[in-house]
């Protein structure tokens, strides 16, 4: 009886690898991969950034398994895992990765794929001592039972160095075929690329996800500092634009380019909205104690918005909520900057 | 080019992977055979859309551009 797994894609290269050497054990493998809702390719697509050579930033995921021939399923896990992000058992990572829930709750989710396609097992590209919050032998264990998994894990990069899975027991998969490969070296990867004719792959940092990043990071620790609380639209508004706190507590956020200004448009309803007339970027604002700006602010954010915009004559009108006009007189750095919300800025000082 | 679609979804104002994703929703509950078209203005799915339906053996049946936006026919096998 030919064996089914279900594989955790990121598009990596350990993940690729993971499934390469499986799927040469006769094993049919599904990749998976789990669109969370902090993925930096969509940002870069919704910012219309494009690489180099003019082509789009794709999903490492979609890239690889069509190049590698892998079956993939990219599946929308966003609802629930707000969750995951706000309240982790666990606790955080280096940045703001719940490490060890996240991997639960991927668990978990590939887990039901397992169950409703009769697949056997689920597969991951994790290596042993690689990572340091989630991926130590005691995490591991701990995610495998927490996720309704024990024994169902099989990590085939370093599976000689773990306790023997179901599917080893069983003889579905050869453990003396897999790899034993601890730490962060990835010098057995590079290795083993060659041999199973892996040619091309994404660099092993970052990734497509936010929670990685120390300046999103940054801006989220900072809002939890100043508001006493996180919401969904500021998870992702966190990946848009400049951030600014006016003395007040107001948060400003400044677009970048036209693709930004265009997101920003979807918050004019909701949020105080400045746009200026003429080139120059909109900005939404929230107030932290009242619903309402004074006139000092909507200064101050005109002035900000004249800062990133073609100004005549050093300045530029600004509309604010279809309701007036401020002339903005665009800031020097030095000024705008006491406002900002930034790691760079953080490092500085 | 003209195709006569079973099931028009629509995941325009959406990026990266998210015209993906639905595809595969609504691909899920098409029969075998229908043909799906989907609508999306993130010019990156005519790399994206290509690319799934390599990875899900579902054929590709092409596009057309109208006013910014793409119309995508795939075929679920």
């Amino acid at each position: 009886m030919k064996r089914k797994a279900v594989a955790l894609y990121s598009g990596g290269l350990d993940s690729t690898l993971a499934i390469k050497l499986i799927q040469n054990q006769g094993i049919d493998v599904l990749a998976v991969h789990f669109y969370t809702g902090f993925c930096i390719t969509e940002t870069k697509r919704r910012r219309g950034e494009k690489k180099e050579d003019g082509s789009h930033y794709m999903n490492p995921a979609l890239k690889y398994a069509a190049k590698y021939g892998f079956p993939l399923e990219i599946v929308d896990i966003s609802d629930g895992y707000m969750d995951v992000i706000l309240n982790p058992k666990y606790g955080y990572g280096a940045n703001i990765n719940p490490c060890i829930d996240c991997r639960i709750y991927m668990f978990k989710k590939a887990r039901e794929i397992m169950e409703e396609i009769g697949a056997d097992f689920v597969i991951s590209g994790e290596v042993l001592g690689q990572r340091p919050k989630s991926q130590k032998s005691i995490p591991l264990k701990i995610i495998e039972r927490d996720s309704g998994l024990e024994g169902l894990i099989l990590r085939p990069l370093s599976a000689k160095r773990l306790p023997p899975t179901v599917p080893e027991i069983k003889g579905w998969v050869d453990r003396e075929k897999l790899e034993g490969i601890v730490g962060r070296s990835r010098k057995r990867q590079l290795q083993l690329a060659k041999e199973l004719g892996i040619d091309e792959f994404e660099s092993p940092a970052g990734g497509c996800c936010y929670l990685t990043d120390e300046n999103y990071a940054y801006k989220y620790k900072e809002t939890l500092q100043v508001e006493g609380k996180i919401t969904q639209e500021d998870l992702t508004l966190f990946t848009v634009g400049r951030h600014f706190r006016l003395d007040s507590g107001t948060k400003v956020i400044v677009s970048r380019n036209e693709g930004e200004n265009n997101f920003l448009y979807g918050f004019a309803k909701r949020y105080h909205f400045f746009e200026p007339l003429g080139k120059g970027p909109v900005a939404i604002a929230k107030p932290l104690h009242s619903d309402y700006l004074d006139e000092d602010e909507k200064q101050i954010i005109a002035n900000i918005i004249a800062r990133y915009s073609k100004t005549v004559d050093g300045k530029i009108d600004v509309k604010y909520n279809n309701e007036e006009i401020i002339t903005g007189i665009p800031f020097d750095d030095e000024t705008l900057n006491q406002w900002r919300i930034s790691l760079w800025k953080s490092n500085q000082t | 080019m003209e195709i006569k679609p079973d099931i028009v979804h629509d995941a325009t104002g959406t990026y990266c992977p998210i015209p993906i994703t639905e595809l595969a929703k609504v691909m899920k509950k098409a029969e075998k055979g229908q043909i799906v078209e989907l609508l999306a203005d993130d010019e990156g799915a005519l790399q994206d859309v290509p690319a799934w339906c390599q990875t899900t053996g579902n054929e590709y049946l092409g596009y057309k551009e109208e006013d910014g936006v793409y119309h995508f026919y795939v075929r679920k096998v």
